[in-house]
């Protein structure tokens, strides 16, 4: 007991992130498997209605049940901000390798490339993409997928500059091991401490980026529900029921709160 | 002299790179300004023959280098949706979104930094803890969402503004900086938490240094030297993330003015993507991303003024 007490105080983030996105995760799961109600049935006798036993947190403008739509919404935010991390790491993965352990022009103009692309905030970006693909979910996780490459790309690309010439590789060199073989059995896996909490963070950042764009419309189209499209149509409804956007912003902000905590906290342990 | 030279070329180099896919971008998306305006129903003598007059015909990358020169001297086309130049509609909303983006940057700045010094300062003590837990509440919250919260509390209860109420600065410029106060703190404030985060982190690790030994053993008190030596070099990442920041608030801004129905560039972008109306969106993209770009040259070079390490480096 005296030592998990310790642990927590040594790293309180990484608990605290832990606890906060396993209870959001445990929230949307359970919303999702025993929630009885559909979330896009409209049901005009519960418009509005506060939360009770029926409606554990009310319902919204068309009487549907707003913990079924939030658990719904969550999932599709989820599943988005996993696809496009997805997309991130995987390519991220290859140029950074590649381009770390040979170097030369092929880095160079990559590397000056990939400044370019970072030093514009990413939702701009993105909406350049999805201007030019159109919106929906798909277009969301590629124009994500895309903007998220280059910061993957230079952390694994600095963590194989650093291992490039150490023994290990040497030796493996040494012994005859194939450079593709070097570069994914022996250093990949080496920079997997680095690797986690940035794939933690851009978690966060696609929990963000998402909700940005379906906030202002240009992301999940309906009748797909997403947290940041119900919180747009949240807000037209601000006076008459507070409760419905604000219920929509905390679960977002709580998303990305666990995420981001359990990102700092993985950071101070690598 | 060296440094300057090589920051001027990479200024330059990514100056053509970024409008370069600006270009290209809307260059990839099927059928072009001539079918934009004559409809899908045109006859191709007609559309070969605006082609013609637009100079679409022209190779690729003298149309590059004609539209980046055009750009540059203010002309940035017609818009499809409202056949008026694209130049006029962006003059008008320029003064919105750059107030919108220099009052959320002061604010920034104004709160983070006294509170980033006090939080180190009474780093063992509850506020200290306090105030972390806050900024990390408040870094957590999604600008539009704490922008929909300023609406309902300061609007709806307080009614110190009214919401959608927006007043253009040629009608009454005290009311529109009155109504621009709640975004601004919607935008600054989560910015506002991650640079104190910053500044406290610096502090502490300049902290233990051993030029701060050395100024308390010559009698320096705690404030002379938290002032006089340690914020002098604790600052220096401060001022690289408030730059980064900068650019971040004013993509930041264009979901904002969504929630407050200001019309800026944020509204127009998104109802120019909506509409398809390319030139507008080029364009908008364009001089953001130009910002942006002098936004980091400008900062690195304050960089390099603050931290004489750097100068020739």
């Amino acid at each position: 007991m005296d030592k998990l007490v310790f642990k927590i105080k040594k790293n309180p983030e990484l608990y605290a992130g832990a606890v906060i996105t396993a209870v959001m995760l445990l929230v949307i799961l359970l919303g999702r498997l025993f929630v009885p109600y559909d979330p896009d049935a409209m049901n005009a006798a519960d418009k509005f209605a506060r939360p009770s036993l029926a409606h554990l947190m009310g319902c919204d403008n068309f009487g549907r049940d707003l913990y079924a739509r939030l658990a719904a919404g969550g999932a599709t935010t989820l599943f988005i901000a996993l696809a496009t991390v997805l997309i991130g790491v995987v390519f991220g993965i290859i140029v950074g390798a590649f381009t770390g352990y040979y170097g030369g022009a092929l880095d160079e103009i990559l590397m000056r490339f990939n400044d370019a692309v970072l030093a514009f905030p990413s939702i701009l970006l993105a909406l350049v993409v999805i201007s030019i693909m159109g919106s929906g979910t798909f277009k969301v996780i590629i124009s994500l997928g895309i903007v998220f490459i280059p910061s993957f790309a230079r952390i694994v690309r600095s963590e194989f500059l650093r291992c490039k010439n150490l023994d290990y590789v040497r030796s493996a060199r040494l012994m005859g091991a194939h450079d593709l073989r070097i570069m994914f059995v022996h250093i990949l896996p080496n920079t997997f401490p680095v690797l986690l909490s940035s794939t933690v963070i851009g978690f966060n950042n696609a929990v963000l980026a998402e909700a940005s764009m379906s906030f202002l419309g240009i992301g999940v189209q309906p009748p797909s529900s997403s947290l940041g499209r119900m919180l747009s149509d949240a807000q037209a409804f601000l006076f008459m029921s507070p409760g419905y956007a604000i219920l929509t912003g905390v679960t977002i902000a709580l998303i990305i709160l666990g995420f981001s905590l359990l990102g700092d906290g993985l950071k101070k342990n690598a | 002299m060296k440094t300057v030279l090589k920051k001027s070329i990479t200024f330059i180099f990514t100056v053509l790179l970024v409008t370069f896919f600006v270009f290209i971008a809307f260059e990839l998306i099927p059928g072009d300004a001539a079918t934009a305006r004559l409809g899908t129903n045109a006859t191709p003598e007609a559309l070969a023959k605006l082609r013609e007059e637009l100079g679409l015909t022209r190779p690729f990358f003298v149309r590059y280098f004609s539209w980046l020169a055009s750009f540059f001297f203010g002309d940035m086309g017609t818009s499809y949706s409202y056949g008026v130049s694209v130049r006029s509609m962006l003059a008008q909303k320029l003064p919105i979104t750059l107030t919108l983006t220099l009052m959320s940057f002061i604010l920034t700045v104004a709160v983070s930094i006294p509170i980033g010094l006090l939080t180190s300062k009474y780093e063992d003590r509850a506020v200290s803890t306090v105030l972390d837990v806050t900024g990390q509440l408040t870094m957590s919250v999604p600008p539009f969402f704490l922008g929909i919260l300023v609406t309902y509390i300061f609007g709806m209860i307080l009614h110190m503004f009214t919401p959608g109420g927006f007043v253009s600065y040629n009608v009454n410029f005290v009311r529109f900086i009155g109504y621009l106060v709640f975004p601004a703190i919607s935008i600054a404030l989560p910015k506002a938490a991650m640079s104190t985060k910053l500044l406290k982190t610096s502090i502490l690790s300049e902290r233990n240094l051993d030029y701060v030994r050395s100024a308390y053993s010559r009698g320096n008190s705690t404030m002379d030297v938290l002032y006089k030596h340690v914020l002098k070099n604790a600052i220096i990442p401060v001022i690289t993330f408030l730059g980064m920041t900068l650019a971040d608030i004013v993509a930041g801004s264009l979901v904002i003015e969504q929630v407050f129905s200001i019309p800026g560039y944020g509204r127009l972008l998104i109802s120019s993507i909506a509409n398809r109306d390319y030139p507008v969106v080029q364009a908008i993209i364009a001089i953001i991303a130009m910002i942006v770009i002098i936004i980091n040259l400008l900062v690195d070079i304050l960089y390099r003024v603050l931290d004489p390490r750097l100068r020739d480096m």
